[in-house]
């Protein structure tokens, strides 16, 4: 039997009160799929993305990981919400997330960050846990920086470290939001670099971006949302060379 | 060597139950102000009406009346239960309402509701990323609690709480009014049967001092201690 996709959303639709912020995302991966979600600030895409780990609640529509279809069920006041908090957690641990705001721990070296998780939720021997972060820290280039405190590292370092402790997981799909965005620009090119070097070694990546010259080289497939829509989806050649929507058209033209 | 006319061993076991007094109510204060702060913070809107309902009444009413509420009523609410009990079901229960016990009992409660308020802010003051990254790597809330927001929480809550201790340590001279025989009313029988209230009443504020000034010291390197990997000065 083949290997089940990573990742499958089916028809994902998202209202925060009374505004729909996504109106039907779909997308399906396989494995070693570089996913570029493009598109300007409000258009969804981090909803959609924070959707896909249960940070947020899709008001309707499926997620399947590997094969295994997330379940949902009503509370009293007929919300819809995870049915399985232990499911939730599991998927969870498969689909690391890389937020743009780094979030690591801050009262935790790096290292103690990049094993937390996988000592704890995935149960991993600690011995073996510090080897393997070892190895991603050396991998993201930070390796001597290991028994230092977030604030004492720059952006980029810090974001590299969140990089090591999402690749920590070993996980299913890694899903980046904004990875660059609150970078200073000469910062935002290590943590490319890194992403581009899990690119090619066949990662399973979902990521939000701005970069678009990322998103063009590095990607397999592009979507472009609008307004909760995908307006544009394809082979980054098709999307950015031929794209049959105006919108997608606009978006791509000079602004200045 | 100052004279304490025979009063030194029991003015020394005075200290030591001002001290225990002192502990066990912050413990319970602690335990209290986790609980409070967790409720007022859950969402739940009889849980947070409970909680707020506490801190009101507790921070609105004197320590003093309070203590005497408690021990007096407390005592007068455990008899009417025991002759409730006995009346309509034969069942014997009683017990005495030490005034050790009230006293933590009710210095605990008063300032577990000023902990509530400290935890509650302390809480609300922890970032979200980092509570959602704790949620996005699979954690547990019993995890994210424990690893994340506690650790990250006593960074804001240590001052507060360590202000609240020093008050809690001076609060426990009240007990000497319901007939516990603290460090102050040791003082106050010597001080009265020897026509010498400074040569009692100051060695006991001496003690107060120094047992708020080591504390201070501790809080100090327990606050260095919580900030690490905070960048200070920026």
């Amino acid at each position: 039997m083949a290997e089940p996709a990573p990742l499958i959303c089916r028809d994902i639709h998202k209202t925060f009160d009374k505004h729909e912020v996504l109106k039907g995302i779909s997308l399906e991966t396989q494995k070693g799929d570089v996913v570029s979600l493009i598109g300007s600030s409000g258009s969804g895409k981090s909803t959609f993305l924070r959707c896909i780990n249960l940070l947020e609640t899709p008001t309707s529509g499926n997620i399947i990981v590997h094969g295994d279809p997330i379940r949902f069920t009503e509370n009293r006041k007929g919300h819809r919400i995870p049915a399985d908090n232990k499911q939730v957690e599991q998927i969870r641990a498969r689909l690391s997330m890389v937020f743009q705001g780094f979030n690591l721990w801050s009262h935790m070296t790096v290292l103690e960050n990049i094993i937390e998780a996988p000592v704890h939720v995935l149960k991993v021997p600690k011995k073996e846990a510090i080897e393997r972060a070892e190895a991603y820290l050396h991998k993201v280039g930070i390796y001597e920086r290991k028994d230092y405190y977030p604030a004492q590292m720059s952006g980029g370092q810090q974001q590299r470290a969140a990089i090591a402790r999402a690749l920590a997981m070993e996980p299913e799909v890694m899903l980046f939001d904004e990875p660059t965005s609150a970078l200073d620009p000469e910062l935002v090119g290590e943590v490319l670099k890194v992403m581009q070097s899990l690119a090619e070694e066949g990662r399973t990546m979902i990521v939000v971006t701005h970069e678009m010259a990322f998103a063009r080289d590095v990607s397999s497939q592009v979507l472009f949302l609008h307004q909760g829509v995908i307006e544009e989806q394809g082979t980054p050649e098709k999307v950015f060379d031929h794209p049959d929507s105006e919108r997608m058209k606009q978006f791509l033209a000079p602004k200045f | 060597m100052f004279d304490l006319k025979g009063y030194g061993p029991e003015l020394a076991e005075g200290a030591l139950v001002t001290v225990e007094l002192a502990f066990f109510s912050l413990a319970l204060a602690i335990v209290l102000g986790l609980l409070g702060a967790s409720a007022k913070l859950s969402g739940n809107r009889f849980l947070a009406g409970f909680a707020s309902t506490y801190t009101t009444l507790v921070r609105g009413v004197p320590d003093l009346v309070m203590m005497l509420l408690f021990y007096y009523g407390g005592q007068v609410g455990v008899n009417m239960l025991s002759d409730y009990l006995w009346e309509a079901y034969d069942i014997d229960f009683f017990f005495q309402f030490d005034p050790f016990i009230s006293g933590i009992v009710t210095i605990g409660l008063i300032f577990g509701a000023y902990m509530t308020e400290t935890f509650r802010g302390a809480f609300l003051a922890v970032e979200t990323g980092q509570i959602e990254a704790a949620r996005a790597y699979g954690f547990t809330r019993w995890h994210t609690f424990r690893r994340v927001m506690i650790p990250q929480m006593l960074r804001h809550a240590l001052p507060g709480i360590g202000n609240n201790w020093q008050v809690l340590l001076k609060t426990t001279a009240l007990v000497s009014i319901i007939g516990l025989t603290d460090m102050v009313r040791v003082a106050e029988e010597a001080a009265k049967a020897e026509r010498m209230p400074f040569h009692f009443f100051i060695p006991v504020a001496a003690v107060y001092l120094i047992l708020t000034a080591a504390s201070e010291l501790f809080i100090k390197w327990l606050d260095k201690r919580a900030h690490a990997g905070v960048v200070q000065g920026n």
